[in-house]
C-alpha cells in the first residue's frame, strides 16, 4: 500500500497543472517562425510593439476585460488585493494608453506579443495559457482604420504562409439599431434575442419571434437578420430591411469597408454576416473573426470598441484583432521539424580545430553545435538529428557529410 | 472535389428517423447501414460521410470540428452548453425533461437529493425556484434512486411515462420540451457555409411538410 501511494506521489512531481503546456523545441522553433513573420508584416505597417507585465489588478484590467469573470485566474497579493493574469492584451494595453501614452501623437499604432491566461477547464484542447499576436489602434474611428486593421490581418496571416482562410465580419451597430427599429424599447426582448444570437442559438431566436406580438411584416424582417451573410449581396439585402437611419449608416459603413479592403486587394478573404456576434457587450461596431481549415476553433478575431477606453477615461475610438499563435501553428501544419542545426564532432586531438570551424561557420550565421565523440552514445542517431555535421575525428576519417 | 461533409449522427431510432428527413431532402444516407458495425459510414456520391456516435458526444465531435455538423438532442445542448450553432428543430423524437419521484414524497428539508444523468439542467431548474439541492449524478436506471431511497426526486428525460408508471413514480414538473437539433460547428458554418446552408433549406422544408 505504501508503496503505490509513494509512486503516485512520485509520478504527481512530473505532472503540470491543467490546461498547462510544455512547448517541445520543435513546436518551439515553428512558432518563433511564425511569430517572426507576423512581427515582420505588422512592423512594416508602422505598428510598435510594446509589452505588459503578467499581473495586473482585478479593479483596474480585470474588470473591464472582454473576458467573463469566471474564465479569469485570480489571486491574492501580500495586502489583499485581487490580482489578475492578463486574461487578454486589450485592456492592458488600454490602460497604458490612457496612462503613460496619453500625450502620445494619434492615431496610436501599438502591436504586442505575449501569453494571455484563462481559468482552467477540465476538457483537453483549451489551454488556460497561450500566446496572442494582435495590434491595436487608437484613434482612428474611421472605416479607413477598420480597414487598415483587417487588411494588415489578412497580410500577417498570409505572410506565415497559410491561404486558406475566411475573415468573417459582423456589425454590432447594425443588429442593436435593427432591433431597436422592430422592437423600440422593449429592452428585455432585444437583449433575449441578442444573447439567442451570441449562444449561436437561431432555434431559440426563431422560437422567440415567434412568441412576440408582432405584425407579419415585422416578424418575417425580424427572421430574415439570420439570412444576412456572404458576399457583396448582403449590402442590398439589409439596406432593404434597413429602415432607420443608424442601420443605413452601419451599413453605408461596411459598404465603404468593402470598397477600402478592395482597395488593399484582400476581398477574396472576406465574408459578412451580420448576425455575428462574438461579445455581448464589448465591441460597437464592426467585428470580425477569422476561421481556417482543419481548426476547429477561431483562428483570430477582433473589432472596434469605443466604450473600453472610456473606462480608463480616454474618450477614445480603437480597433484591434489578435491572433491565437498556437492556433496559426496548427493550421500552417509546417510538418517539417524545423531543424537546421550542423554538428562538428570532435576528439581530444581535434578539439581547438573543432572550435575554429565552428566558430567561422556561426559567423556565417550557421548554428553549429560542438560535441567531444565519447560523450555519443549512438553516433548514428546523433547524426541524423543533425542537417548537416562534420566528424573531426580520427575514426570519422574524412567524416564531412 | 472538395472535402467531405462530415455529420455525427446518434445510432439507434434518431438515425433512422433522421435518414427519412435526410432523404426528402435529397440526401440518401440509407439506414440499412444501422446494421453494420462501422462507425463511419461513406456516402461518396454526395460527398457525405457518416460518424456513428452516441448521442451524448455527438456535440462533443461538433465542436471539436471532428464532424461539421451533428444530429444531437436539446437535453445535451442544455447539459453541455457547447460552442456550436443550433441551426435547425428537427422536431424528431419528441420527448420532455421533468422532476419525478415516488407520490406524496416531499422534498427532504435537510438537503434535497435529486439522482439524474443531467446535473447542468438538475440544478439550473432547482434554482430557478430558488431552491438549492444536491446532485447524485448517476448512468442510467435513474428511477432506482427514489424507490431505493437514495434521493428525493430523479430528473430525467421522460417519452411515454411508461417507466415511470412501472416504477411506482409520478412526475412532479416538466422542466423543458426536448427534441433533435441539426447543429453546425462555427468553423465549418463559415468554411462550408454554402453546402451547410443547402442542407438546412432541405432539411428545414421537409421538418415543415412533416409537421403539416
Amino acid at each position: 500500500m505504501e508503496g503505490t501511494d509513494f509512486t503516485m506521489a512520485k509520478r504527481l512531481m512530473f505532472e503540470k497543472p491543467l490546461g498547462m503546456r510544455d512547448t517541445l523545441p520543435f513546436f518551439y522553433n515553428q512558432k518563433s517562425k511564425a511569430r517572426e513573420q507576423l512581427k515582420n508584416s505588422i512592423l512594416s505597417y508602422g505598428y510598435s510593439f510594446m509589452d505588459t507585465p503578467f499581473l495586473e489588478y482585478h479593479e483596474t484590467v480585470g474588470k473591464v476585460s472582454a473576458t467573463k469573470e469566471q474564465r479569469l485566474f485570480k489571486l491574492l497579493d501580500q495586502q489583499g488585493h485581487t490580482l489578475v493574469l492578463r486574461p487578454d492584451m486589450t485592456a492592458p494595453i488600454a490602460r497604458v494608453a490612457a496612462s503613460q501614452l496619453k500625450d502620445a501623437e494619434y492615431p496610436l499604432r501599438l502591436a504586442y506579443d505575449g501569453p494571455v491566461f484563462r481559468a482552467q477547464q477540465a476538457e483537453g484542447g483549451k489551454p488556460a495559457q497561450f500566446e496572442q499576436v494582435g495590434t491595436e489602434l487608437i484613434g482612428d474611428h474611421s472605416s479607413y482604420g477598420d480597414a487598415e486593421v483587417i487588411a494588415l490581418l489578412v497580410d500577417s496571416l498570409k505572410q506565415t504562409g497559410l491561404d486558406d482562410f475566411v475573415i468573417t465580419i459582423g456589425h454590432i451597430g447594425y443588429v442593436k439599431a435593427f432591433f431597436k427599429d422592430l422592437l423600440g424599447e422593449d429592452e428585455e426582448t432585444k437583449e433575449q434575442l441578442l444573447e439567442y444570437l451570441y449562444r449561436k442559438n437561431y432555434v431559440g431566436f426563431r422560437e422567440e419571434v415567434k412568441q412576440l406580438s408582432l405584425n407579419e411584416e415585422k416578424r418575417k424582417a425580424l427572421l430574415s437578420l439570420l439570412d444576412l451573410r456572404g458576399g457583396e449581396e448582403v449590402f442590398t439585402a439589409s439596406k432593404s430591411l434597413a429602415r432607420n437611419q443608424v442601420c443605413m449608416q452601419a451599413v453605408n459603413e461596411l459598404k465603404q469597408l468593402y470598397k477600402l479592403l478592395s482597395n488593399y486587394g484582400v476581398e477574396k478573404y472576406i465574408r459578412f454576416d451580420l448576425n455575428l456576434i462574438s461579445h455581448m457587450n464589448y465591441y460597437t461596431g464592426i467585428l470580425f473573426e477569422g476561421y481556417a481549415p482543419n481548426l476547429g476553433a477561431l483562428l483570430c478575431n477582433g473589432g472596434r470598441y469605443d466604450k473600453l477606453l472610456p473606462s480608463f477615461q480616454l474618450n477614445a475610438s480603437a480597433t484591434g484583432f489578435a491572433i491565437h499563435l498556437e492556433r496559426l501553428v496548427e493550421a500552417l501544419s509546417d510538418l517539417s521539424n524545423g531543424e537546421n542545426r550542423m554538428g562538428i564532432i570532435v576528439d581530444e586531438e581535434t578539439h581547438a580545430q573543432g572550435i575554429r570551424r565552428a566558430s567561422e561557420l556561426r559567423q556565417q550565421g550557421y548554428h553549429v553545435l560542438l560535441q567531444h565523440v565519447d560523450q555519443i552514445p549512438d553516433i548514428k542517431a546523433f547524426k541524423n538529428q543533425l542537417k548537416e555535421f562534420e566528424d573531426f575525428t580520427t575514426k570519422g576519417g574524412e567524416g564531412n557529410e | 472535389m472538395s472535402k467531405p461533409l462530415i455529420i455525427a449522427m446518434p445510432k439507434g431510432r434518431i438515425y433512422e428517423e433522421a435518414a427519412e428527413l435526410m432523404q426528402q431532402a435529397g440526401y440518401n444516407l440509407s439506414a440499412d447501414a444501422e446494421e453494420s458495425r462501422k462507425l463511419i459510414l461513406e456516402f461518396p456520391e454526395q460527398n457525405i460521410q457518416v460518424m456513428m456516435a452516441k448521442p451524448m458526444d455527438v456535440v462533443t465531435y461538433v465542436e471539436y470540428g471532428a464532424a461539421d455538423i451533428g444530429i444531437a438532442g436539446k437535453d445535451v445542448l442544455l447539459e453541455q452548453d457547447r460552442d456550436v450553432y443550433e441551426v435547425l428543430d428537427l422536431k424528431i423524437s419528441p420527448c420532455y425533461v421533468a422532476v419525478a419521484g415516488l407520490p406524496n414524497q416531499p422534498l427532504s428539508r435537510i438537503a434535497p437529493k435529486i439522482a439524474t444523468k443531467y446535473p447542468k439542467i438538475a440544478s439550473d431548474y432547482f434554482r430557478e425556484q430558488g431552491e438549492q439541492i444536491e446532485i447524485i449524478p448517476l448512468n442510467g436506471s435513474i428511477e432506482l434512486a427514489p424507490i431505493i431511497g437514495l434521493t428525493d426526486r430523479i430528473v430525467d428525460i421522460v417519452s411515454t411515462g411508461r417507466t415511470l408508471k412501472e416504477n411506482g413514480l409520478v412526475e412532479y414538473e416538466k422542466i423543458t420540451d426536448i427534441t433533435s437539433r441539426l447543429i453546425v460547428n462555427p468553423v465549418s458554418y463559415r468554411l462550408k457555409g454554402n453546402e451547410i446552408d443547402e442542407m438546412v433549406d432541405g432539411l428545414s422544408k421537409a421538418v415543415e411538410a412533416e409537421s403539416v
